[in-house]
């Protein structure tokens, strides 16, 4: 770690705790009672800090790692060097600063963790809406399907995909995580959907002549944003576990690019004579899903209708 | 109505297995691949032997037929019929998916349930942060963590296996081998376990706190049902009607889980056989376990939906209600 590193990082977290610490008394200080009730918690807020910061150290990347993330370092003298100074979480079996590794990894994980649940969201929220609008024939047809997806353990299907199609390119795994994870939120939609297709102001946006997409779209989908957002922040942290997974089991992103599973991956042979490379990795994951999760309750809070005052 | 939705559940089940057929037969690669040293006249005969030659259509026919005689096919890496290595492998998987089922549902449901009695004072306030980092684990990541300290640093625990091996081997009862089954087991069983409670826990807090704000259990407060009373039978009794779709959302849970931690503590169950059938592509058993994974699954939220009309007689009366399920 130089100089530069150092100082990188001490912005990179004052920059993160500023900026939630801003939003956060703002948002305590206005009248807009929604985002009073989500900063309200602490740990909601937390959670934002720590998301805002690993966005920061994804994005500013080659400012915080000292070393390429695949640099073999001195493959005899740094192999498995504990954490010191120099390598402040260490390095791994072949020589590699795991720091670096993690800081480029955040790029990897969360990109997957985003892109993943993006497709997931979006490809169930427009089945839900079909589902739930259309009804009938269609409904049966989607939801019927979405019983198959259900039915089976969604890491079977992924590991039969990447598996069997040996090396598949990192786009084509992001589309297998993101096509077997919006199962859940299209039955979601779904509900919601069919709640509102009856209400009054649905009704009459279909006695103006409007389509149906244009009715799902404006009308519709807007006033179910609540749980879609709700499962968004979720989502992430699904996709991002699944994604440790597979490559914690040696089929997900293929060495050596690190991401935060297949440096657990890499870790878990060396477990007992280096251990930290595989703990970092593994609680920088837990730091990630925790923050969603923190996120999403905060979430769940403000956009509660029962809350909201009449 | 029960046997509409049997047979409703048993049309998702084949509508897996065909997936997964269909799947397997698009996917390049071979069940015995030319960088083997195996001999290619040995290979095309193997594969006429056992249809691997005909076309998919055809091979999924027969492969049907087979099926409704109860027959899985034989399995290529393993040598030996796939209904054999089930038979051998599955205890050893609802052993691991018990014991983590009993830990998760006794742990959390006790756990959400004193949360919910001294909701956002400080035991709830702390065990709420516990319990949102444990569900944040990666469970595999936990289940290194864990044997880095309970099997290598403490030596508490053995490393992995399900029995010693050659004081134990399968096939020996005995009250000493007995033990040392419960010994082996219990490390990943609380792994399992462990992340699943946090999940049980949050859940039913969540649920309780639903139901807190009810007008009955208002009412019960205001006549002066003791608070131990109302938490018990007002709260909980209806709060555990949410629970039972709870159970049946565990089994997809409990089937990943199985497959990472029996891989990682060398668990002779189905979750590592499934794992190991996919890798070396051996077809048959892949179709096998998918198949008795997803009627796991499936006929789980089957018994959970009819469990719940069971004890909450408003669905008896709207029948038509349909308990919404979200993905684990």
């Amino acid at each position: 770690m130089t100089l530069g590193t150092w100082l990188a990082l001490v912005v990179a977290l004052v920059l993160s705790g500023e900026l939630v610490r801003a939003l956060r008394q703002r948002a305590l200080r206005g009248n807009r009672d929604r985002w009073r009730r989500f900063f309200k918690h602490r740990t909601t807020s937390w959670g934002i800090g720590i998301l805002t910061f690993l966005a920061i150290v994804a994005l500013a990347a080659p400012l915080l790692a000292p070393y390429p993330p695949n640099q073999q370092l001195d493959i005899v003298q740094l192999k498995n060097h504990g954490p010191s100074w120099t390598f402040i979480l260490g390095t791994d079996v072949l020589s590699r600063d795991v720091w670096s590794r993690l800081v480029w990894g955040a790029r990897v994980s969360l990109g997957i963790g985003a892109l993943g649940a993006l497709v997931a969201i979006s490809v169930g929220t427009v089945v839900g809406a079909l589902s739930g609008y259309y009804r009938r024939w269609v409904d049966t047809v989607l939801m019927r399907s979405v019983d198959v997806g259900l039915a089976l353990p969604r890491i079977f299907i992924l590991l039969m995909v990447v598996a069997l199609w040996d090396g598949l390119p990192f786009a084509a795994l992001v589309l297998a995580i993101g096509l077997t994870s919006w199962f859940g939120t299209s039955r979601l939609v779904r509900a919601e959907v069919l709640s509102l297709r009856e209400r009054e102001f649905v009704m009459a946006a279909r006695a103006l002549g409007m389509g149906g997409a244009r009715v799902i779209f404006r009308h519709v989908l807007p006033n179910a944003a609540a749980p879609i957002i709700v499962s968004a922040a979720l989502g992430v942290g699904n996709v991002l576990l699944l994604e440790a997974s597979l490559s914690f089991l040696g089929i997900g992103v293929a060495p050596p690019d690190p991401s935060w599973g297949n440096m657990i991956a890499d870790g878990a042979s060396e477990i007992y004579s280096a251990p930290w490379t595989t703990i970092f990795p593994g609680l920088a994951i837990a730091l990630v899903v925790m923050s969603l999760n923190a996120i999403a309750d905060g979430l769940r809070d403000a956009l509660d209708p029962r809350e909201e005052p009449a | 109505m029960i046997l509409r939705r049997f047979v409703a559940s048993v049309a998702i089940i084949f509508a897996v297995v065909t997936l997964v057929f269909v799947l397997i037969h698009i996917a390049p690669g071979e069940p015995c691949p030319s960088d083997e040293p195996v001999d290619p006249a040995v290979c095309s005969e193997l594969k006429q032997q056992f249809g691997l030659d005909r076309p998919v259509p055809e091979q999924y026919w027969r492969y049907l037929v087979a099926l409704a005689h109860g027959n899985l096919g034989y399995s290529f890496s393993l040598r030996r019929p796939v209904k054999d290595a089930l038979v051998e492998t599955i205890p050893f998987t609802l052993q691991l998916s018990g014991a983590a089922l009993l830990i998760d549902f006794l742990l959390g449901l006790l756990l959400g349930i004193y949360q919910a009695s001294r909701v956002n004072r400080m035991p709830d306030w702390v065990l709420g942060n516990i319990t949102l980092f444990i569900y944040s684990l990666p469970t595999f990541w936990l289940a290194l963590i864990l044997l880095l300290l309970f099997a290598e640093k403490l030596g508490w625990f053995p490393v992995g296996g399900a029995s010693h091996p050659i004081f134990c081997p399968a096939g020996v009862d005995s009250a000493f081998c007995f033990a040392d089954r419960i010994w082996h087991l219990l490390l990943p069983a609380v792994t399992l376990g462990l992340v699943g409670a946090a999940g049980t826990a949050r859940f039913q807090r969540a649920a309780m706190l639903d139901v807190a704000s009810q007008d009955y259990v208002r009412t019960a407060r205001a006549k002066g049902v003791p608070e131990r009373r109302v938490v018990l039978r007002h709260q909980l009794r209806n709060a555990l009607l949410s629970f039972i779709t709870r159970f049946g959302l565990a089994f997809p849970f409990l089937l990943t889980g199985a497959v990472l931690i029996e891989t990682i503590f060398a668990w002779p169950g189905m979750g590592r056989l499934a794992f190991n059938a996919i890798l070396t592509r051996d077809h048959t058993l892949v179709t096998a376990t998918a198949l008795i994974a997803s009627a796991v699954v499936v006929f789980g939220n089957l018994a959970a939906d009819l469990l719940l009309e069971l004890a909450d007689p408003r669905l008896r009366v709207r029948a038509d209600v349909t308990t919404e399920i979200v993905t684990v």
